[in-house]
């Protein structure tokens, strides 16, 4: 079974580009050259250099004491949350940025659900000097206040989606609808694993890194490269597709996702789209999504806006397909306790999405020699209103 | 022989109109259909909503998001076309986004269409690669046309492919932009209308996006074969209903 993305595009059946025919020019134009230009040298060079004086990295590996103790293992947190902008996301806008430029590219657009996308696009936009379009559904705006601001002191304009539900997926058609008006001097960032190829294998790629030093890291502090399992939280999937990407063909490392069950897989208000999804296509990839019998788009639920994503992206979906990947799902209250108990065992308060993939050890037992590396994948400094309304703080 | 290709074959200029099925009220689909070819229409566009129509400005969102609110679902429009060529003749074209039709069955899609008469299908994100690999027997079996879009961005070696590969017209978008986006045409659609013309394509040419009256229904014409009108006649049945459709048409050319 081969895990990475084909000469198509695809993984397995999954992935592809599905895209209008007045998407193709930018679309084939980044096909034919994200490999090539990403593995130049002055790239490369580039790329690293700011992922380390600018973003931060590598972003420490730390051995959870109290956490491993409670659970009998030896769990790893890889520390994304300690990075510029505060998530994983800045990871990719670096990579993609660097390719705009390449591109020669004048214009950046992206779209956003809580704002940890949009912000770090903002960010390396403003570091570029390169003008920035983010597209937000009108309720986050409303919900996410703090990012909208953050968006506009880096001077990016905010505009707000009107149409459907007004959240993250209706952001990425908005994007996608700019792209299609503006198809000479734009590029889009796309936030995630997802989107018509190339996207996902570029995003992935760009993600990469984190597992990259995970090897080593683990290395130095375990004598061994591979851990036993990888975990990560999954909306549309960067982070975990970064956190597994070197561990794909490594079959003794168990992959682990776990998605949000909202309030409850059965509910009605859920995102666990492995559970609830049906192939199909959305964004422009062929992947599982949340749809009606009918092949109409649903809407998700999950506390945690990052997770808030009726699809997930296609090498997730392979994975789950495939039974390479163990897909557990958390609802709302399983996460929002595991990220009190990461807080008051460790002292970091997680974002609520990755306190998903904390919720992991309500479903999972571990040896007590497994090496359990968790992607912690960003901080919840965002969230802070939505744990003191939960927690009633 | 094909409606669609009898129809290429007579000598005036085309009017294609689109609209949304079941818009503005579920029922309407029918008597929209039968008015437009009443009014002297050349070929219809039936257009089935989707959730998440991302090459469609506003108005067609709208209607579309209006008529998934009325009921409309893929197995309703089957239905309300079941008896359509006992009551029109005019060439009929199903426009709609991939997933809907992949979730029906491709091929149960395709059985329906040629069951109730319907001569092609615009699916404007199922892409040619994926369609002559997978999809294109299937269509072909039902007798089927496949369009296929061009944009003033395609290359001419793509505008090539697609001709190869299209039996019916091609779809010209007039301008890099969603539908109902601009309207009136400048000197770059002049230009890319008069390059497409050069290029002698086996397909004559449909334009489509940006088209909204006389004007511009002639301007489009000068150099194609015909002209698609669709978020301007949405907006006729937002004020309208289906009253009025003659005029909207005798309005246009």
């Amino acid at each position: 079974m081969k895990y990475h993305v084909d000469d198509r595009g695809y993984y397995g059946d999954f992935g592809g580009a599905f895209i209008p025919e007045m998407l193709y020019p930018n679309v084939e134009e980044l096909r034919q050259n994200y490999l090539k230009l990403m593995y130049q040298d002055d790239f490369q060079k580039e790329f690293h250099q700011l992922l380390k004086d600018y973003v931060g990295r590598p972003s420490p590996l730390y051995f959870a004491n109290r956490l491993s103790e409670k659970y009998n293992c030896k769990v790893y947190l890889k520390r994304e949350d300690l990075n510029h902008t505060g998530a994983h996301k800045v990871n990719n806008t670096i990579g993609q940025i660097l390719m705009a430029k390449k591109l020669g590219k004048k214009r950046i657009i992206a779209e956003t659900g809580a704002g940890q996308h949009g912000v770090a696009t903002a960010t390396v936009c403003a570091l570029m000097g390169i003008d920035c379009v983010v597209y937000m559904g009108e309720i986050d705006i409303a919900r996410q206040a703090p990012n909208v601001a953050r968006m506009k002191m880096l001077g990016a304009t905010v505009k707000p989606a009107l149409s459907g539900s007004r959240t993250l997926k209706d952001a990425t058609n908005e994007a996608i609808r700019d792209w299609i008006n503006n198809p000479v001097d734009t590029h889009y960032i796309i936030g995630s694993a997802i989107g018509p190829h190339p996207y996902p294998d570029m995003v992935t790629r760009f993600q990469s890194v984190i597992s990259e030093e995970i090897k080593w890291q683990l290395k130095e502090k375990e004598g061994r490269e591979l851990p036993d399992y990888v975990v990560a939280c999954i909306g549309g999937g960067s982070n975990a597709a970064g956190t597994y990407y070197h561990f794909l063909d490594e079959k003794e490392v168990g992959i682990i996702a776990v998605e949000a069950a909202g309030k409850g897989v059965n509910s009605g208000e859920s995102a666990a789209t492995s559970k609830l999804g049906k192939e199909g296509i959305i964004h422009g990839c062929k992947t599982l999504l949340m749809q009606t019998k009918d092949g109409q788009i649903t809407e998700p639920y999950s506390i945690s806006a990052g997770l808030d994503y009726p699809g997930v992206g296609p090498l997730h979906s392979h994975l789950y397909k495939s039974g390479r990947g163990e897909f557990y799902s958390a609802t709302d209250d399983e996460a929002m306790e595991a990220g009190l108990e990461l807080t008051q065992l460790e002292g970091i308060i997680p974002a609520i999405e990755t306190s998903h993939a904390l919720a992991l050890f309500k479903y999972k037992t571990f040896k007590p020699d497994d090496v359990v590396v968790i992607s912690l994948s960003g901080r919840g400094d965002k969230d802070l209103q939505t744990y003191i309304d939960y927690f009633k703080l | 022989m094909n409606r669609i290709n009898q129809k290429l074959q007579e000598e005036q200029k085309l009017l294609s109109i689109y609209f949304t099925a079941g818009y503005p009220k579920l029922e309407d689909t029918v008597t929209v259909i039968e008015e437009l070819e009443k009014a002297g229409v050349d070929m219809i566009e039936i257009g089935l909503p989707f959730s998440d129509p991302l090459a469609d400005g506003p108005t067609i969102q709208e209607s579309s998001t209006a008529a998934l609110k009325n009921g409309m679902t893929t197995s309703k429009l089957f239905e309300q076309l079941k008896d359509i060529r006992k009551r029109v003749s005019i060439p009929l074209i199903i426009m709609g986004y991939f997933n809907p039709v992949l979730q029906y069955g491709v091929e149960a899609f395709c059985k329906k269409c040629e069951e109730l008469g319907i001569d092609g299908l615009i699916l404007p994100d199922l892409p040619l690669d994926v369609y002559l690999e997978e999809y294109e027997a299937i269509f072909k079996a039902h007798g089927l046309i496949n369009v296929f879009l061009i944009t003033p961005q395609t290359s001419e070696a793509r505008i090539r492919q697609i001709d190869a590969a299209s039996e019916g017209f091609i779809y010209m978008v007039s301008s890099a932009s969603t539908t109902g986006a601009k309207s009136g045409f400048g000197n770059e659609q002049t230009e890319y209308f008069e390059r497409i013309d050069g290029l002698k394509l086996k397909n004559p040419q449909v334009v489509g996006f940006g088209i909204s009256n006389n004007e511009t229904f002639t301007a489009a014409t000068s150099r194609a074969k015909g002209a698609i009108i669709g978020s301007a006649f949405i907006k006729h049945l937002t004020t309208h209903g289906t009253t009025e459709i003659d005029s909207f048409v005798k309005g246009i050319r």
